[in-house]
């Protein structure tokens, strides 16, 4: 087990530069999620950890070796593909086997490792099957006993669970963060899926163009997104642009007030708030003490059982989404009601653009 | 399948075969000019073990297709790797260059062959002709060997460098084995190709020197017997008894039952 360090990689391909002087540590034992949309770089920066691409710039470091010029066969690594990449031509018992026989563990020492893998992975008893012989998720599940029976420093999974249906997916989560937590392997995981970066996650670090637009816990980046885009892919937002006044920000005549320190009256300023953190007041009732109070009209509510989603415009026409929970029997308001919309100041978030 | 279908199918079966199925018969028959009824006889072949000339031509036909085999199969299969696996400049232009040898008419191969295996010295022979061979299977086996390529995945071979393969190990453990199908294949392209060659082993041939087409095509012409169609049907069993092995070990025409 190693912690693994990132230092300024940068990596381009003729004039595009995929990575742009990229600097992250992943803590020994924690669970990274490198999260981004195609292009963003996630994959590359897995790649070059893992070995397989070289950066133009910059060093890795497992466990503080510095293996930047180490090739990816001694690197120690685990990696999971997305296209689980099992050997078709070997049996469950021998794809496992492969790293430990490349690390000179052969016969009965093998096979007991291979057997405790294969239970862990809850597979015992498929160790003659082959590959194309198993459903999806349990290919999966081959894949990641194959990647950490040799003990490897580090886990890297490149979207390991796309593949798979919605149901599995989420089966899978659990299993990959219970067989995780077991081990207390090092692991780096690459998704563009939000939901599974916040379930599985410890750290989440998220990628743009590049660029690492924010990094920490999962729950910091959802409650204080820093930028406009780090807000959007994870989670939803409303985002209330305006200029700053005394005591608030004015967003189509109206003031809006955070607890966030703001920058010089008359300078623009962008505000992000999440929809669930919205309150629904009918046009007759009061905001509660203290919050933001916004006018808006209901443009449409989607009823979801559980919940509803309202779509509503705001002052000067911004369009914000708010969900509520139907705890009253049915949605609160209807569309062309006139409401006005409580948020706290402390949910009221300063982000960048 | 319809009635149609089926008599459709036996019609281009027999279509194939019948000229095939003659040339049998007639080297068990006993009269030396076709004549019927069908008299069995084992006497050709008696007279075959006994033709010097035609018994030499064999045996270089079958050593010049397996040198030609093992030759070309390795020399393609590497082309075919490189041109796969490898970005370098002129790549295309020389994937390119690969298939027109296949489409030329061997007859303007032979000739080129002829005058330029004279003109630098090469010269004419076994290994003139093992040359030839060579030069007319690498196209087919880079087709061959570079389609059974294009299925192998390189994240197999990512997937065991990841678990401590070296590249060439990667190779050799992951995607050799799974290549060997295309291989096999390539291969007996390559022994079919030399094995039926007749235009370039004529030009290339010396008095002493022949193959069994030659030689066949030279005592057709000297007057028929039909030891050449003992011979041929040795030919034609040894070839059969290939393919059978071969799509045995390929699963080709669904012989192993399972896909």
């Amino acid at each position: 087990m190693a912690a693994v360090d990132a230092e300024t990689i940068g990596k381009s391909y003729g004039a595009t530069a995929v990575l742009d002087d990229v600097s992250l540590r992943f803590e020994d034992g924690r669970f990274t999620s490198l999260l981004g949309p195609s292009g963003s770089g996630k994959t590359t920066l897995l790649r070059i950890v893992a070995g397989f691409v070289t950066a133009d710039r910059g060093r890795i470091l497992i466990g503080g070796e510095d293996v930047t010029s180490v090739p990816v066969w001694k690197r120690a690594i685990g990696m999971v593909f997305q296209s689980y990449a099992l050997f078709p031509h070997m049996s469950v018992d021998d794809n496992v086997a492969f790293g430990l026989a490349r690390r000179g563990v052969r016969g009965a020492e093998a096979s007991r490792r291979v057997g405790e893998a294969l239970e862990m992975v809850r597979l015992s008893g498929f160790g003659a099957r082959r590959p194309k012989e198993l459903s999806g998720g349990q290919q999966q599940r081959v894949a990641l006993a194959r990647a950490i029976v040799t003990r490897p420093r580090v886990l890297l999974l490149d979207e390991p669970l796309s593949a798979l249906d919605r149901r599995l997916r989420q089966e899978m989560q659990v299993e990959l963060k219970r067989i995780q937590r077991e081990v207390g392997i090092t692991t780096i995981f690459v998704t563009h899926d939000q939901e599974e970066a916040l379930a599985l996650s410890d750290h989440v670090a998220i990628l743009d163009r590049g660029r690492i637009v924010q990094a920490g816990p999962p729950g910091e980046i959802y409650e204080r997104p820093a930028t406009r885009f780090a807000a959007s892919f994870l989670g939803d937002a409303n985002f209330l642009e305006g200029v700053v006044a005394e005591g608030g920000v004015i967003v189509g005549g109206v003031l809006v007030r955070t607890d966030d320190p703001l920058p010089a009256p008359g300078t623009k300023a962008l505000l992000a708030v999440r929809p669930e953190k919205i309150a629904l007041v009918p046009a007759w009732g009061a905001a509660p003490a203290g919050h933001n109070a916004v006018p808006a009209t209901v443009r449409q509510v989607v009823y979801a059982g559980a919940a509803s989603t309202y779509l509503l415009d705001g002052p000067g026409g911004v369009a914000l989404t708010v969900f509520a929970q139907n705890r009253t029997g049915g949605p609160v308001a209807e569309a062309g009601a006139t409401v006005t919309l409580a948020f706290p100041p402390k949910q009221t978030i300063l982000i960048k653009d | 399948m319809t009635a149609l279908g089926k008599l459709f199918l036996f019609a281009v079966l027999g279509f194939l075969y019948l000229p095939v199925a003659v040339l049998v018969a007639m080297a068990f028959n006993a009269s030396p000019l076709y004549a019927l009824p069908f008299e069995f006889t084992t006497h050709w072949f008696e007279e075959l073990a006994g033709n010097d000339k035609l018994l030499a031509a064999t045996r270089n036909s079958v050593l010049i297709a397996i040198l030609t085999t093992v030759l070309a199969t390795v020399i393609g299969a590497l082309a075919a790797i490189a041109l796969s696996r490898r970005r370098f400049r002129g790549r295309t232009l020389l994937r390119l260059l690969l298939l027109p040898p296949i489409a030329i008419p061997w007859l303007i191969i032979g000739t080129a062959m002829l005058v330029f295996f004279f003109w630098t010295g090469i010269g004419r022979g076994l290994h003139a002709m093992v040359l030839g061979h060579v030069a007319l299977a690498i196209p087919y086996v880079v087709l061959v060997v570079g389609a059974g390529l294009n299925n192998t995945r390189i994240d197999l071979e990512e997937a065991a460098m990841s678990l401590g393969s070296t590249p060439l190990h990667a190779f050799f453990a992951v995607t050799l084995p799974l290549l060997m199908p295309s291989l096999i294949a390539a291969a007996l392209f390559a022994f079919a190709v030399s094995l039926d060659q007749f235009v370039i082993s004529y030009f290339l041939a010396t008095p002493g020197v022949s193959t069994l087409p030659v030689e066949i095509y030279t005592s057709i012409r000297k007057g028929f017997t039909p030891e050449v169609n003992a011979v041929s049907s040795l030919l034609l069993a040894a070839s059969m008894i290939l393919i059978i092995i071969f799509a045995r070990l390929t699963k080709v025409g669904g012989v192993s039952g399972r896909r």
